[in-house]
């Protein structure tokens, strides 16, 4: 098994390889990156074995080097995901998902009468606590945990 | 881009607060001023809220504005479908200020974003009141002397009762001591009591209503317990006749005592209380006037030396 993944990522000309996804937000990531409107060779991978999360999904896109900010926006379903840049069939940078400080038009308000449900406008929440990941609206200034975010 | 925009008092410091403050002061030696003649103040009431519009409305007149606006959503475009922003962006050809009050959290922080005609936000939804909470700063300033030390006692429905909120974060700069007294279903929030903490502000919680618990307070801030705020409304039976201040429970109350309540009230005050000294909410709310004056030239950019020195006129 863990040999053919290697080979796997290995087969990747150029691009970015998506590890350590737990299996249960892989959909959610793919959502996030927007990968359905890709042209590029994309492999998904859903329910692989992994030691440290039981379960995982891996996503590998060729020809594709997402933006800090793009990758920054996967950090909002779960932390610990890893990407690796690839070139010329080699690893050459490992990236992390960082929580950003802010989280522009990613995540839905989940108070019904902020005004971000009700015109048509860009969602924007502070996030005040990356450790517990709280997020505050910056329109209706309600707080919401990570765990019960709707995404756009 | 300077936007000198109100949209909650949490943005100013103790320093803004006090210029406000004094800024209102001026206002009520003198209300009637030209100082915004010639401009023209937009109230936009989204939701109908008689009280703080003819508060805003007679700010703006007696300093000599002309006031257009809508007080019933219903006969405008948004009641077409016009979106908030764009509402806004119309009327922001028109007018020098927006007074606006809204039903949904958050609209006026977003006015506020789309043009560049100051917001004054005159309530949005459950969230932020802050004339209220200036109007409520400067009855406590001008009846204690000070905002310093104060013995702060909030009664009611501290659940939900945004104008406590409000007050309690204002008043973290003064190192007031605050004693909440609620029933349990209506309960100062946690978030508020985690922030209390958070800035050093003492608090005492208290179930009971009556004499003794009351005696060492400054102000006494009466908020009504509604009905519809009850899940269980056997609840609500129990509790409704308990948070009603009579005036028998002042006797042992300290000289300096005055009673607050954002009105309306129902029950919550007995009537035997309105002639008692101590009784202020009347006043209170006329303070909204000076309040709202100073809101108004302030977020226009007119400075306290500005007013001062009309005031010699």
């Amino acid at each position: 098994m863990n040999e053919k993944k290697e080979l796997q990522v290995a087969a990747l000309e150029n691009g970015t390889v998506i590890d350590h996804i737990p299996s249960d937000k892989l959909f959610t990531v793919v959502s996030l990156l927007n990968i359905k409107d890709m042209d590029s060779n994309v492999t998904i991978g859903y329910n692989l074995e992994s030691k440290k999360l039981g379960k995982k999904g891996i996503i590998k896109i060729a020809d594709k080097f997402f933006t800090d900010e793009e990758i920054n926006r996967i950090s909002v379903v779960a932390s610990n995901i890893k990407l690796n840049v690839i070139r010329n069939y080699a690893v050459v940078e490992k990236k992390e998902a960082i929580m950003p400080d802010d989280l522009k038009g990613i995540v839905k308000c989940n108070n019904p009468k902020c005004i971000t449900n009700n015109e048509p406008m860009q969602t924007w929440f502070h996030v005040t606590d990356k450790e517990k990941g709280l997020l505050k609206c910056h329109y209706c200034e309600k707080e919401q945990q990570k765990d019960n975010i709707k995404l756009i | 881009m300077e936007n000198r925009s109100l949209v909650t008092i949490a943005e100013h410091s103790k320093e803004k607060i006090l210029y406000l403050l004094e800024m209102a002061r001026e206002f009520e030696k003198k209300p009637n001023r030209s100082l915004l003649a010639g401009r023209i103040v937009a109230t936009l009431f989204f939701e109908p809220s008689t009280r703080t519009r003819l508060s805003f409305e007679t700010a703006a007149n007696r300093l000599g504005a002309k006031v257009i606006g809508f007080t019933d959503p219903k006969v405008t475009s948004s009641s077409k479908g016009e979106t908030l922003k764009d509402t806004i962006m119309m009327v922001s050809n028109y007018a020098d200020i927006i007074v606006m009050r809204h039903y949904l959290e958050g609209a006026a922080r977003y006015a506020s974003e789309v043009t560049k005609v100051s917001i004054v936000n005159a309530g949005d939804g459950a969230n932020q009141h802050p004339s209220q909470t200036m109007l409520d700063l400067y009855s406590i300033y001008k009846t204690q002397g000070t905002l310093e030390n104060l013995n702060i006692y909030m009664v009611g429905d501290l659940k939900y009762g945004r104008t406590v909120h409000s007050l309690l974060m204002a008043m973290r700069h003064f190192n007031p001591t605050f004693h909440f007294i609620a029933p349990d279903e209506l309960k100062m929030p946690e978030e508020y009591k985690i922030y209390c903490k958070e800035h050093n502000i003492k608090y005492v919680e208290h179930s009971e209503f009556n004499e003794d618990v009351i005696a060492d307070a400054d102000i006494l801030y009466m908020t009504r317990v509604q009905r519809e705020r009850f899940t269980d409304l056997m609840e609500y039976e129990r509790v409704k006749d308990v948070y009603i201040l009579n005036n028998k429970m002042l006797d042992k109350t300290r000289p300096n005592l005055r009673i607050l309540h954002p009105l309306p009230r129902v029950n919550e005050i007995a009537y035997d209380v309105d002639d008692n000294p101590k009784a202020y909410y009347f006043q209170q709310a006329q303070n909204g006037l000076y309040a709202r004056q100073a809101i108004l030239c302030d977020v226009l950019g007119i400075t306290l030396d500005e007013v001062k020195a009309d005031t010699e006129k």
